[in-house]
């Protein structure tokens, strides 16, 4: 199977801090792959450099056939990956439209047929076209923060802990989204801290443990190991 | 309302309101408080929408806009005054360096496309800074610029800190109307293209703008430079209303009156601006005056402590209460719009709750 992404002795640092350490891994086109970890393992820094939001310190990120290391992030979007950033950040003071319409800001054609992509995928934001996003429900502004992405019509959709935040009904909610937008042909990088509903979604799973990857396999896999089972899991060995 | 409907009426609303502008400057006396009130408050409300596009819709707090008004005045003025009267105007500089004129259109332009330029070339380094910092570097070019153009070494081109007249001016009321009228419009569509979709996303969350590949430093320095350019020209239509000019106008005081009108009449918010660009005309020229009369009497009663400038003490005291009582400003984000009345007026009348009213998307 081709490797839509593939990150090679990664290293991101901040001011002299080593938040990365010489990671490598790869994401299978058509899969939905999760990377697991604690609080400062990593993980975000690893989707903000592929991203471009943080200038790798050195490795290689092969998107396709194109080096992605030292690409602003303008075009790195314009290469076909996005970021659903930590924490949503949605544009409050803009509409659900306005929002969504940014989301495909690198795009110069016809936006209807994908506007209509997302509201079928989201109801709820058709109803709340013209509501400003700040007054969305954090539910709902986690499906905004998806949709913005999906408008960029990416290859490759990253999403930085979706599940943040939200109450466990809604979060079943986002992943059973995320599975549907993988089944449309979209491949997907997740950051957990949900273990267990990322490691059952996912094809296959990378942990994380200070800035360095300890394990690696499918998600059936990982869930039941019994490392990873008392660590992430919530589940003492046995 | 349909968007077509909604232009008939824009359009419909501006030739009347010129038309009563060209009523009213024929009944009125010529100088009244009121035209000045209006001619003034229309080249406030361009530079203050200008100040708006910069730190209301794209978040980046600049306080430069004294120092690029300076611009576009001193350009307009230098390719202006006639060659005749140079001699007498740059009497200390043998008549000055420039000697030719162009057409006061095209000065407007230049003015504002030198402000512009420099806009661009201040843009390179300071844009990189945020709020605050932002704001003290954009002040500190400010002063500087006022500092070079009353250099005596600059004098065959600035005139050093001497008065520039006798370049052309506008009598009529319309003529600043109309200036500011076309700029602000072609503000508006640009707040209302895709650009200014992504200035404001800027403002929300410059993470969040930048992961959807909107590139920061290119959108930035772009607002800074076309809110340059048309400070720019109104600097220039201040120059023509003042009929002369000197560096030493243009101190930090006038950004921060600039500053003031944006702040009252909402962030955000063009029509605020220009609604409060008038108010605040009105009430620190025309308004307050009688509060310097120190011989004011009520009914047989002298009123105390009334004496020349006390009206600026009463004036600071009415901005410190909109300011406590409308912490958004008049208008807050939304706009000022025919629609938006009439949704008003539905819903004080029908008792039921229209979707949005006082605004207008798009």
């Amino acid at each position: 199977m081709s490797n839509l992404l593939e990150v090679k002795n990664l290293n991101v640092s901040y001011g002299g801090i080593k938040a990365v350490k010489e990671i490598s891994f790869q994401v299978p086109k058509g899969q939905v792959v999760t990377l697991i970890g604690a609080n400062g393992a990593g993980k975000s820094s690893t989707l903000r450099s592929i991203v471009g939001l943080v200038k790798p310190e050195s490795g290689s990120i092969q998107f396709k056939d194109t080096e992605l290391a030292g690409l602003s992030a303008d075009q790195i979007v314009a290469k076909g990956i996005t970021l659903v950033p930590e924490g949503r950040r949605v544009f409050s003071d803009l509409t659900v439209l306005e929002n969504l319409k940014i989301g495909a800001y690198m795009r110069k054609d016809s936006l209807d047929d994908d506007l209509n992509w997302v509201h079928d995928l989201f109801p709820r934001l058709k109803e709340r076209t013209w509501q400003l996003a700040g007054t969305l429900s954090g539910g709902e502004q986690q499906m905004l923060a998806i949709g913005r992405a999906l408008m960029s019509k990416p290859e490759l959709i990253m999403m930085d802990e979706p599940s943040l935040g939200l109450a466990p009904i809604v979060v079943q909610g986002v992943f059973d989204i995320i599975k549907e937008i993988n089944k449309q042909g979209v491949t997907i990088l997740l950051v957990e801290q949900n273990a267990n509903m990322a490691l059952k979604a996912a094809d296959l799973g990378y942990v994380m443990e200070t800035g360095q990857i300890t394990l690696q396999g499918s998600g059936k896999e990982l869930a039941e190991n019994e490392e990873v089972k008392a660590a992430y899991l919530g589940k003492a060995k046995k | 309302m349909s968007s077509k409907k909604k232009m008939a009426w824009n359009a419909g609303l501006i030739v009347a309101l010129l038309v009563l502008l060209f009523v009213l400057e024929q009944m009125m006396p010529p100088g009244s408080m009121f035209l000045t009130v209006l001619k003034k408050g229309a080249i406030y409300a361009l530079v203050a929408v200008s100040m708006n596009l910069l730190n209301g819709f794209t978040g980046l707090f600049s306080l430069g806009q004294a120092g690029f008004m300076l611009l576009g005045a001193y350009t307009y003025a230098i390719l202006t005054i006639p060659v005749e009267s140079r001699e007498s105007v740059y009497q200390y500089f043998d008549g000055g360096i420039v000697q030719f004129t162009v057409p006061v259109p095209v000065a407007l332009i230049a003015g504002g496309i030198l402000a512009g330029f420099f806009a661009y070339l201040i843009g390179l380094p300071v844009l990189r800074l945020k709020s605050d910092y932002l704001a003290i570097a954009t002040l500190g070019f400010a002063e500087i610029i006022r500092a070079v153009f009353q250099w005596d070494k600059l004098g065959p081109l600035t005139n050093g800190s001497n008065l520039l007249r006798s370049f052309p001016s506008f009598k009529s009321v319309l003529y600043p109307f109309v200036v500011s009228g076309i700029c602000i419009t072609l503000i508006v569509l640009l707040i209302n293209s895709t650009y200014g979709r992504a200035f404001k996303a800027i403002r929300d969350d410059e993470i969040a703008a930048e992961a959807m590949g909107i590139n920061l430093a290119h959108h930035k320095r772009l607002a800074f430079v076309i809110s340059s350019f048309f400070a720019g020209v109104s600097g220039g239509l201040l120059a023509m209303y003042q009929t002369t000019i000197q560096a030493s106008m243009f101190k930090s005081a006038m950004t921060y009156e600039i500053l003031l009108i944006v702040v009252i009449g909402g962030i955000g918010s063009v029509t605020g601006s220009c609604i409060s660009s008038f108010l605040f005309i009105a009430c620190s020229e025309w308004w307050l005056r009688f509060l310097d009369n120190e011989n004011l009497y009520l009914g047989g009663f002298h009123v105390p402590f009334l004496r020349p400038g006390f009206r600026k003490v009463v004036f600071a005291v009415v901005i410190m209460a909109v300011v406590l009582f409308y912490r958004q400003g008049i208008m807050g984000t939304k706009e000022f719009s025919v629609e938006g009345i009439a949704n008003f007026f539905k819903r004080r009348f029908s008792g039921k709750k229209a979707v949005k009213g006082g605004g207008s998307h798009e």
